[in-house]
């Protein structure tokens, strides 16, 4: 199928064969992985995807690798889950929980840089590396091991714990930078020119990585019965997420394999990095970088390299834009674990707060189909609800311990 | 006064293959437009129709985005680097 795919400037059209690189030459636009729809057309079918196995290589012909066997740890397929409770605390008629908390290395990330070593391996690279701000470390980590590459993560200094041990437990090179992610991705975008024979995931392969995504477009249609949802709510780090959604859910259409349906795309960040959904409040055409400061640490991007063509996509689908606080933030959190057992990480509980503020504000309607991304597990950001949850009392091991700590709860649980 | 501009791949068919350039400037849009001098085609890659750096092109001055500074005003110091970096990386 490798064929059917070239990289495409997103801003002036000019096409280049299926290489590393991840800018026009020309204009320093993003380099896009396209299709040829028209060839595809029939070959991808409802059938053919669900003859494939479960996980997100059930859409390979729509992931830019070709036949070789994917580097794989079973990302992808993760559950789409009704989440009615969740639903009537928010005075919505319809939600679904979409949980990606529960991939290889608990978040996301594990779609995109499946597909990255995927590619990386096919184009010959031995070495994976990245600029991360936790969640793309975990994942490159664990899938260069898998392959028997050697891999180079670069992380901001002060990253949670859990996200630091669960990068280098895996034996490769981690390196902390004394910076924040911005300041990360300056330098592993420069190490990328001076280290050609190093596939960064996020750098000199992210044509083909931020395909990944799709995939999440792709099976939230085909759980719900190949229908296209009214309406996705998508945390905002660079913002390559959610475009990668808005062109998934187009394919689809494109394709044939779902009936044609506008659906409306929201962003979410957080109020200490938001600028995305500042830009969208300004009415302003890009975003201006800010310097971040927020737990969710996650989507901690300053200057999102697809702020831009997040905007456009909110904009032409009729969606909004999140900004919530670290308190929110943490609220989130709880509220989608006591509701529904899903406990997220800091970026989830930017979702699920972005998700009651555009509710609201009348952003989401009451009667639409909501999807929520759920991105990331809570074990990562644990730390985050230190002083926030405990447990409820601490007793001595007698039956009287318990009855008098119990009673002086006052619960009645029958 | 002299400044080390750092070149990414993108360009460097530009500059003969260099990855540092030196020029003489005082601020970092006289540096980049002596650059342009210096390299036909760079010019046309680094800047809008209307002179600006195009959408996807970040300069760095010392590690510090020239958008949080003076822009293409910025006056540069003494021994500072500046990198010409895609804007398009990460996430």
């Amino acid at each position: 199928m490798e064929d059917l795919v070239t990289l495409r400037c997103r801003e002036c059209g000019r096409t280049y064969e299926p290489v590393a690189a991840h800018v026009c030459e020309f204009c320093f636009g993003p380099l896009e992985a396209a299709y040829d729809y028209d060839a595809l057309e029939g070959q991808v079918t409802r059938a053919s995807i669900e003859a494939g196995p479960r996980s997100m290589w059930r859409y390979r012909q729509l992931l830019p690798v070709g036949e070789d066997a994917p580097v794989d740890l079973g990302a992808g397929f993760t559950p789409l889950v009704r989440a009615d409770r969740l639903a009537a605390e928010l005075g919505l008629a319809e939600l679904w929980i979409k949980n990606d908390t529960v991939n290889p290395t608990g978040s996301f990330k594990d779609r995109v840089v499946s597909v990255a070593l995927t590619k990386a391996r096919q184009l010959g690279f031995k070495v994976a590396a990245c600029a991360s701000t936790g969640n793309l470390a975990n994942s490159v980590a664990a899938h260069a091991a898998r392959a028997g590459m050697a891999s180079v993560v670069l992380i901001p200094s002060n990253l949670e714990a859990a996200k630091i041990m669960m990068t280098a437990v895996y034996g490769g090179t981690v390196v902390a930078v004394e910076g924040t992610y911005d300041d990360v991705n300056r330098l592993c975008a420069e190490l990328t020119s001076e280290h050609p024979s190093w596939a960064f995931v996020n750098v000199n392969v992210r044509s083909y990585y931020a395909e990944g995504s799709k995939t999440l477009a792709f099976e939230t249609a085909e759980q719900l019965g190949w229908e296209i949802p009214d309406h996705v709510v998508v945390p905002i780090a660079s913002g390559s997420q959610l475009t990668k959604i808005d062109k998934g859910f187009g394919e689809l259409q494109r394709l044939g394999l779902v009936a044609e349906k506008a659906v409306r795309i929201s962003g979410a960040q957080a109020a200490g990095c938001a600028p995305v959904a500042t830009a969208f409040a300004d009415g302003a055409e890009d975003c201006r970088p800010v310097k971040p400061s927020t737990i969710a640490k996650s989507l901690a991007i300053g200057n999102p390299a697809d702020g831009y063509y997040a905007l456009q996509s909110i904009r032409r689908t009729g969606g909004g834009c999140g900004s919530v606080s670290d308190a929110e933030i943490l609220e989130g959190i709880s509220l989608l674990a006591r509701t529904e057992g899903i406990f997220a990480e800091t970026a989830g509980g930017v979702t699920i707060a972005s998700l009651r503020q555009l509710v609201r504000n009348g952003t989401i309607g009451r009667d639409e189909r909501v999807v929520a991304m759920i991105t990331g597990h809570g074990l990562k950001t644990v730390e985050t609800l230190a002083g926030h949850v405990a447990p409820t009392t601490t007793i001595a091991p007698t039956l009287e311990a318990f009855d008098a700590a119990f009673g002086a709860l006052g619960l009645d649980l029958a | 006064m002299s400044t080390t501009i750092r070149i990414p791949t993108q360009l460097r068919q530009l500059t003969g293959g260099a990855g540092e350039v030196t020029v003489e400037a005082t601020t970092v849009g006289e540096a980049l437009t002596a650059l342009a001098a210096a390299h036909p085609g760079i010019g046309e890659r680094l800047f809008d129709d209307a002179g600006g750096l195009r959408r996807f092109v970040n300069v760095f001055l010392a590690e510090e985005d020239v958008r949080f500074l003076d822009g293409l005003a910025t006056p540069l110091g003494a021994a500072q680097t500046l990198s010409i970096v895609p804007a398009v990386a990460g996430g």
